[in-house]
């Protein structure tokens, strides 16, 4: 009888233990050390809010590598949404190959992040790459990529969108789920491509869109893996992404408490950001009841 | 009419076929780079195809560093942490969506609420608690924690799992089965299609996980490939073409498991619910 009430939390039990063990245990410490000089080796100190004030007081490259992420994210996000959208739709036509094409799109996702930067550190190269090597036939010539520090940025945009065919699968499966008849419907009453586009897919494609633009800016402020790899945050710290100095305090410089502060700043703009879309979405998103009701 | 369609869908090809092009060149240019002569290697304009094949490279790139251990060490992460979130996350999900009992959906919230917290934030704490444990340079900090689940792959067969008739349960109860049976029984192979997506999913991301060996290994004989990959690049004396033969070795099983799960993948998110 007693076992019969205990089940299910015998069934979730890992998962309970896996919460505290390595989220919410490992949260509240690093929110704990976050008030704490604390290097790896040697005795912790509690100085209060003095990490956090260090921060925004008396260091540059606090600011300077959330620039650099704001930058990233601000050409990051909207390009993201734009192309995966767009092939979506493109895949969404009644073809006999779209599901070719679809593994063509999707082909740079299953790969490592790693080996990503690798192809694409050969692509990006100055004098033997392929890319300049197209922009030369167009008469352009292209500058050495990940060493310039004007370009290096919009290099990792670029290689960071490659990756990305999940997104477009999603939006996929979105557009799928537009009921057909709509469509019929409108053109019976004579309405345009364009028409149905800004009044019926993309009006029923916004909770797609709402869940993608969320998963996007995290994404785009967790970015790391491209740039230690490519560029190790150079040229002139033109890559220097806020997660590389959370990581480098932490591993290279060894301030867990102050790498920890700067964690929890990151958590606390993500979270800000979040909130903010999602509060926005009350006017933009439609769901498929309100929908129904207008009509 | 008709006319008008071919036209337009010859378009659409077209334009398909350029951007298939713009996706695919890059790997293409990977594969014929392993494939070069070092004096091939640095011509401009680039050579597309060399003009003698040198597989040779492969053999030479991947014996230039102890791959065959870095191999080994991704082989038993990967295998160890794909069980494990199998095993794991179906008997989570199964007690979440089989039973009433009290905080039951307090805590599902929960669970969906930790998949936004970055990792970031819990690295440097559980760096400071795997040394504690002394797993520091050993395999376990990539592994262990995937026998506790994953809520993104909990969440996907909880929604699955809920939408098995509970008739079932109630049948198998009436011939005496208790709540395991049930699962083990009756469940775990009607799942085999959701299992089979979270199995692709996680060796995906843990055969090309970077950042998790990275911090937590920091002994060669530890390394997994994707840091041996990384660490290749540094090296003064190896080439391109080595780098690139290695990069295609590495990326080699994650394509073929894509290519035999393809419409696992594709279902599976179309079936997670985005509308």
């Amino acid at each position: 009888m007693n076992w019969g009430r205990l089940a299910p939390y015998f069934f979730i039990s890992p998962w309970i233990a896996g919460l505290l063990l390595f989220t919410l245990g490992p949260l509240l410490f690093s929110l704990f050390i976050s008030f704490f000089d604390w290097p790896i080796v040697g005795e912790k100190t509690f100085v209060g809010f003095s990490n956090y004030a260090t921060m925004f007081t008396d260091d540059p490259l606090f600011w300077h590598s959330l620039w650099v992420t704001v930058k990233f994210a601000m050409l990051f996000v909207p390009l993201n949404i734009i192309m995966s959208l767009f092939l979506a739709i493109l895949l969404n036509k009644k073809l006999k190959a779209s599901s070719l094409f679809r593994t063509f799109f999707y082909v740079p996702s299953v790969i490592s992040g790693v080996a990503l930067a690798m192809i694409w550190g050969w692509v990006y190269n100055g004098e033997y790459g392929i890319l300049n090597y197209f922009l030369s036939l167009a008469g352009i010539e292209g500058p050495d990529w990940l060493n310039n520090q004007k370009w290096a940025l919009l290099a990792m945009v670029i290689a960071s969108l490659w990756g990305q065919g999940t997104m477009m699968l999603i939006f996929l499966a979105g557009l799928k789920n537009i009921p057909k008849d709509l469509y019929e419907a409108a053109e019976i009453d004579g309405a345009g491509k364009v028409y149905c586009f800004f009044k019926i897919t993309l009006p029923l494609l916004t909770p797609t869109l709402l869940f993608n633009l969320i998963t996007t800016i995290i994404s785009a402020f967790q970015q790391l893996t491209l740039a230690l790899v490519l560029t190790g945050g150079g040229p002139l710290g033109s890559t220097y992404f806020y997660a590389m100095y959370v990581y480098e305090n932490a591993f290279k410089y060894f301030k867990m408490g102050y790498s920890s502060a700067n964690a929890w700043i990151m958590f606390l703009i993500v979270l800000f950001l979040t909130m903010l879309v999602f509060k926005s979405s009350s006017a933009w998103v439609y769901y498929e009841n309100e929908v129904k009701n207008s009509k | 009419m008709k006319s008008k369609r071919l036209i337009r869908s010859g378009t659409l090809y077209i334009v398909l076929v350029f951007l298939s092009l713009l996706f695919l060149a890059p790997f293409f240019w990977m594969v014929t780079t392993a494939l070069k002569s070092p004096d091939e290697l640095y011509m401009f304009p680039p050579k597309w195809f060399p003009s003698s094949w040198q597989f040779e490279n492969f053999g030479k790139a991947w014996n230039s560093q102890p791959f065959n251990t870095f191999l080994m060490n991704s082989v038993i992460v990967t295998f160890l942490t794909t069980l494990g979130q199998i095993v794991s996350s179906t008997l989570i999900a199964y007690g979440f969506a089989r039973f009433k009992f009290k905080g039951r959906d307090f805590l599902f919230i929960v669970l969906l609420a930790t998949m936004m917290i970055p990792w970031e934030v819990t690295m440097i704490p559980q760096y400071m608690e795997f040394n504690y444990f002394g797993w520091i340079n050993t395999l376990k900090p990539l592994i262990v924690p995937a026998w506790f689940g994953a809520p993104f792959y909990i969440f996907l067969l909880r929604q699955f799992i809920m939408s098995i008739p509970k008739e079932l349960d109630e049948a198998a109860r009436m011939d005496g089965a208790n709540s395991f049976q049930i699962y083990y029984r009756i469940h775990l192979p009607l799942m085999w299609p959701i299992i089979v997506l979270i199995g692709v999913f996680n060796f995906l991301s843990s055969w090309n996980d970077y950042l998790g060996p990275l911090i937590f290994l920091n002994d060669q004989s530890k390394y997994t490939l994707t840091l041996g990959l990384a660490q290749f690049n540094g090296m003064y004396d190896v080439n391109m073409e080595g780098i690139m033969a290695v990069t295609f070795l590495i990326s080699l099983p994650p394509l073929i498991i894509f290519f035999f799960a393809q419409k696992y993948i594709v279902n599976g998110v179309s079936s997670t619910g985005f509308k």
